[in-house]
């Protein structure tokens, strides 16, 4: 299978030999062109949005930061597609943008919270990818890392105890630098010892952050965490859309089966700085130009050609549809108000109680 | 027939599994073991699968509290010790108290904190968090000091649509006795005058109120009528209840177990200094333990903790200012 080993890497002081779990072929996935076509179009979606956003942060239109999952898109919206809202549940994290467009979430949620609308999820009391629908199955991360891991199993236990878990997943996304907490091992740990349908994406973008991997872990592959927690390791090139959509949709499908928790490990390079404040200089060009430093969006572009499952022309529409619908969701959250201080309820309890 | 502080904590459980399908208890060392203090003996019998016994992860246990809320249950977390919420003070704090007011989902979460020092039990088993999570917004602090309080506080507090950090004394827990759980049902946010008085206001929570209680009673022979308020709950705080005191009183003790700095008694001394400062006949005094961890040896310990000695002396200090 092409495109599991970062070639361009060896050798260099920050490689990391990818050992792969057993892994699917993603034979099957050509046929199965209307998701494939699905995962791209929630990719492209969250590029070009992500892309705007980008431009309004430099034009000084965003309340506070902006922080883009670009080189991230095919893992987290493969993710996000194999999952069923309405049913399962998906905490996102940073660098989902992809992955949210392709679970559901309206572009109006992104544009509303980064652009500081009453009316967005988070009415201006969190902002930027702090922004979820946790009564419609999405989780509202929060800065600290890991934590969403024994949200997300919490949710599948309540399932289960209420006697309607059925065939739900529930599943998060997280980085390489997440791995290293504490909440990250209590998380999967439980998740693991309840064997709920549980799905973990770590995406190993090199950096947390400034700091790389060789300062993160000491394992060869993260994916290798797997067997001490004892539940399903999968590992796989996250540039490649075919291979990535595979082993991600494998691992829901196993947890599904009711196989248990899935962790799978997607090996990518940020394309972005942590955010759009950070210039990223200290990833090194030998990196950027190496194997990981592909762009998901370019692979899929190239492969979905190949397999005859898009055209081109098809997919200058969507560029100049998805454009279009970006700039609306802007120009609409930038009509709306902004939060009032002067009727905002200071109230961080919902009881009202007659002593504060 | 008596009941103790600890049978009413197990009582108000069974009522509340029984009563409502959406509870379920959820700690270590809980379901078949019935916990390190047996406040949940046999409740895993009587409710299979509902009182379930988790890994040594703090954290962990209350992310998982947090999910099964959203998903519309109302878990019960019993901590092994207070001590112990330290590891999952990130999900406490920045998870379950910013939740209501970050996404409009409120967050019915209950977690059971056996608090407050023991002889012998040392620096890590002998906390009194309440002041800790009283700071931070989005958080309700109870801090019951009667058996009829551990009852209908625990089943009120359970009701709540918000996190609640309930905070139960384990030196109560044997020692605390009444006749029934059926005592005088006040809301959540409403002080007790577990004591009435006229010369000073003494306003404690949880077990220094009845070492409170006892130190006023020492100084009755003496010939001084000493008011003790008994909290209930540290947030909300009932500021009204305790001016009202003051106000026929004219001087103030403030009485906690934690540490010093900060925190519950501070509090009070803040809020009638700055809205009461004129019903006051002497300074505000505060009574809290030592500035030091909870020492392990009995007689340090007893050192350590404000008890019905040093509170007396304290108010003697403050009733001839």
């Amino acid at each position: 299978m092409p495109g599991n080993s970062f070639a361009g890497l060896e050798g260099g002081s920050y490689n990391r030999r990818v050992q792969l779990a057993t892994q699917p072929k993603p034979a099957g996935l050509a046929g199965n062109t209307e998701f494939l076509r699905k995962v791209y179009q929630a990719m492209l979606r969250a590029r070009i949005l992500e892309n705007k956003m980008s431009s309004l942060y430099k034009a000084g239109k965003i309340v506070g930061g902006v922080y883009l999952g670009r080189g991230q898109e095919a893992v987290s919206a493969a993710l996000g597609a194999s999952l069923v809202k309405g049913k399962d549940f998906f905490a996102p994290l940073i660098r989902d943008q992809a992955g949210r467009t392709a679970f559901g979430e309206p572009l109006l949620d992104c544009t509303r919270t980064y652009l500081g609308s009453v009316l967005g999820p988070t009415r201006g009391r969190d902002g930027n990818v702090h922004r979820g629908r946790p009564k419609e199955g999405m989780p509202t991360m929060i800065s600290h890392l890991g934590v969403q891991l024994s949200v997300v199993a919490g949710m599948l236990f309540a399932k289960r105890l209420q006697g309607t878990l059925g065939d739900r997943v529930g599943a998060t996304c997280l980085g390489d630098g997440a791995t290293s907490t504490g909440s990250f091992h209590e998380g999967l740990n439980f998740a693991a010892v309840e064997r709920l349908p549980f799905v973990l994406v770590v995406t190993n973008n090199q950096y947390a952050y400034s700091t790389p991997n060789t300062s993160q872990f000491a394992c060869a592959d993260l994916v290798e965490k797997a067997r001490g927690y004892g539940v399903g390791g999968l590992s796989v090139d996250g540039t490649d859309f075919l291979a990535t959509v595979s082993v991600v949709g494998e691992a829901v499908r196993r947890a599904r089966a009711g196989e248990g928790p899935q962790l799978v490990v997607a090996h990518v390079l940020r394309l972005s700085g942590h955010g759009e404040h950070d210039d990223a200089s200290y990833v090194p060009q030998e990196m950027r130009s190496s194997h990981c430093g592909r762009d998901c969006m370019d692979v899929a572009r190239t492969q979905l050609l190949e397999l005859g499952a898009v055209t081109v022309d098809e997919i200058a529409g969507w560029e100049e549809q998805y454009a279009e619908e970006v700039q609306q969701a802007v120009a609409q959250a930038q009509q709306e108000p902004q939060p009032d201080p002067d009727t905002e309820d200071w109230m961080a309890v919902s009881t009202h109680f007659p002593a504060r | 027939m008596s009941v103790t502080y600890i049978d009413a904590i197990r009582e108000a459980q069974l009522k509340l599994l029984q009563d409502d399908p959406r509870v379920f208890i959820y700690g270590q060392d809980i379901s078949t073991f019935g916990g390190a203090f047996k406040a949940t003996k046999g409740l895993a019998d009587l409710f299979p699968g509902r009182v379930a016994d988790s890994p040594i992860s703090e954290d962990a246990m209350v992310g998982m509290a947090v999910g099964a809320a959203i998903e519309g249950m109302r878990p019960i977390i019993e901590m092994q010790f207070a001590d112990f919420s330290s590891v999952a003070f990130n999900q406490i704090v920045n998870q379950a108290g910013t939740h209501y007011y970050r996404t409009g989902v409120p967050m019915p979460i209950t977690i059971r904190m056996p608090s407050g020092g023991t002889a012998g039990s040392g620096p890590f088993h002998s906390q009194s968090m309440e002041g800790v999570y009283a700071q931070y917004p989005g958080l309700v602090v109870l801090t019951p000091a009667t058996v009829s309080d551990a009852y209908h506080m625990l089943i009120d507090g359970v009701a709540l649509d918000d996190p609640v950090i309930y905070c139960e004394h384990k030196y109560l827990y044997r020692w605390l006795k009444a006749e029934s759980m059926a005592g005088e049902r006040l809301p959540i946010g409403k002080a007790r005058i577990a004591r009435p008085g006229r010369h000073a206001t003494v306003v404690a929570y949880s077990a220094m109120v009845h070492e409170s209680v006892r130190a006023a009673e020492d100084l009755r022979n003496e010939g001084w009528e000493v008011e003790v308020v008994d909290l209930r709950s540290v947030k909300p705080l009932d500021t009204e209840t305790v001016l009202e005191s003051v106000a026929r009183t004219g001087r103030l003790l403030a009485v906690g177990e934690s540490f010093p700095w900060g925190g519950a008694t501070a509090e009070v001394v803040s809020r009638v200094v700055q809205d009461g400062f004129h019903l006051l006949d002497a300074p505000p005094m505060r009574v809290n333990a030592r500035d030091t961890p909870v020492p392990y040896h009995p007689k340090l310990w007893s050192a350590h903790r404000p008890g019905q000695d040093l509170i007396r002396e304290t108010l003697r200090q403050l009733l001839v200012y």
